[in-house]
């Protein structure tokens, strides 16, 4: 009875000292909810017609008919960045996940089997984490045509480095605990181990790792946009559409670059915020103080 | 007279890197009877327990239960001969995989051989029962029982493959008086009923002179009779 209560009250400074941050959390989920509820409503809701343009109404200012303004075509800039946003999550989030499956394996191959396969394995990410990830991306789409398949591969293929550590390592932890020694003395195989031991821990990590290579992924499909390897230029997407207002930009008309620019920062922002919550809730020092 | 029927590390060689854990060290521990360990931090009684676990690979010297020599350690051993020794850790706390209830805990060595499900459940049933665990605290993770609590849930699953041999690394450092006579008792009780062999590591001079049938000084690796 005692040790309940005691178990009840401890966490309560704790809590108190997570509180402030409580505010900045909800904020990032209500943006998140807006900005993926509308990117997924939003060819029934609000239809675009990507290839339409209206040159009798260039680089018209935000009103109540035009919230974001139009640029330099006529096109409704606050539109088209919906779409934008579209098409930057779908991209960040395969990209993510294709970046997890490949770093996860790798990373996974490494921390399991240890010893020579991990020395070669993990040479091999230290030589393409010396390259410029940019560039390599670019080297990517530069093979392949522009296409929604080409971005997601060239940010998929080069964002996997940083997933095959945490998984390496995590498992490398792993395997030199006693609860893995005890698995072994009381007859458990490699698979057991690896399936009921390993990875129930390793898992909640890579999800981490997933969540939080999103925004990264994004910011990464803008640049290659932006550098006009991305999309064909009339799809609309948050870096063509940057990359296309910066013509505007000379002629007063900010409202062309920095609306789609403020929508990426907000929702990356977002999802950023969101997962560095999470990991601090994995963080095992602090579960352990909060109980969970 | 040496009795075929023993856990044996004979002439065993431990070294990390360049510093020399254990140097030549033979130990024996025979069926039925219990040894006690002891010697000053760090000399390497540890080491000798995860050695003669089959859990680390002595830089010389060999494993040999019942006159069999070990080749191989962790998963190279076969499961019958990797289950006939077991560990009771010195930190329950790092000895259980924090997301297992106990009984699963209690239960992981016999899934992990492929038991049979209705056996496993009566076997942790019984070993529960044994070590003093009532059953709402078997459905509660380690975070929500105490040391003592999932020690003994440790050393129910330590028994739940009645191993031959029972290998004790300070398994009862960390847990108050009563918990401490409890979890001693039931390893007496075992050790008894099965003719096991049994290996304590304590630094509690008392409870070593009660228990142990003959002390094992690493240090010096004397062998002195008990009381």
């Amino acid at each position: 009875m005692a040790d309940l209560a005691a178990r009840r009250a401890l966490p309560r400074p704790l809590r108190s000292r997570l509180r402030p941050r409580r505010a900045g959390v909800v904020t990032a989920g209500l943006v998140l909810i807006v900005a993926v509820g509308g990117a997924l409503l939003a060819p029934i809701v609000w239809p675009l017609d990507q290839s339409a343009v209206a040159l009798d109404q260039t680089r018209l200012a935000p009103s109540w008919s035009h919230l974001g303004g139009t640029d330099d075509l006529g096109r409704d800039v606050a539109h088209r960045a919906v779409y934008g946003l579209r098409v930057s999550l779908l991209v960040g989030a395969v990209a993510a996940l294709v970046a997890t499956v490949i770093g996860g394996l790798i990373g996974g191959i490494a921390g399991t089997l240890g010893g020579r396969v991990d020395r070669v394995l993990m040479r091999i990410v230290d030589t393409i984490a010396a390259l410029p990830h940019l560039l390599l991306g670019i080297f990517i789409v530069a093979m392949l045509r522009p296409s929604l398949g080409a971005v997601i591969a060239s940010v998929g293929l080069t964002h996997w480095l940083s997933t095959a550590r945490i998984v390496r390592s995590e498992l490398l932890s792993l395997r030199t605990r006693t609860f893995v020694d005890a698995a072994i003395s009381g007859g458990a195989g490699r698979g057991r181990v690896l399936v009921r031991h390993l990875l129930p821990h390793v898992l909640p990590r890579l999800a981490l790792a997933t969540t939080l290579m999103i925004p990264h992924a994004v910011w990464h499909e803008t640049a290659l946009s932006f550098l006009g390897l991305g999309l064909p230029p009339h799809l609309a997407s948050l870096g063509n559409m940057i990359s296309d207002g910066e013509g505007s930009l000379l002629t007063g008309a900010w409202w062309a670059s920095l609306v789609p620019g403020a929508v990426i920062v907000v929702v990356t922002l977002a999802i950023a915020v969101l997962a560095a919550r999470w990991r601090d809730r994995l963080d095992p020092r602090v579960r352990a103080e909060l109980q969970l | 007279m040496t009795s075929p029927q023993q856990l044996l590390a004979d002439e065993v060689r431990v070294a990390y890197d360049r510093q020399v854990v254990l140097d030549g060290v033979t130990l024996s521990v025979g069926r039925g009877e219990t040894v006690g360990l002891r010697g000053p931090s760090g000399c390497g009684k540890s080491t000798l327990v995860r050695v003669l676990a089959l859990l680390h690979r002595p830089d010389g010297g060999q494993v040999s239960i019942d006159g069999t020599p070990v080749t191989g350690v962790r998963y190279a051993v076969p499961v019958g001969l990797r289950t006939r020794v077991a560990v009771l850790f010195q930190s329950p706390r790092a000895a259980a995989d924090p997301r297992l209830s106990l009984t699963d805990l209690i239960a992981e060595p016999l899934r992990a051989v492929r038991a049979p499900e209705p056996g496993v459940r009566e076997r942790v049933a019984e070993l529960a029962d044994l070590v003093g665990l009532t059953p709402d605290l078997l459905t509660r993770r380690p975070h929500a029982v105490s040391d003592g609590q999932l020690q003994r849930a440790c050393l129910a699953r330590a028994l739940v493959h009645r191993p031959d041999y029972l290998l004790c690394d300070e398994a009862t450092a960390m847990l108050d008086a009563s918990t401490q006579a409890h979890v001693a008792a039931v390893i007496a009780d075992y050790q008894r009923a099965q003719n096991a062999g049994v290996l304590v590591i304590t630094h509690d001079e008392a409870l070593m002179g009660r228990w142990a049938d003959r002390i094992v000084d690493l240090a010096g690796a004397v062998t002195a009779p008990a009381r």
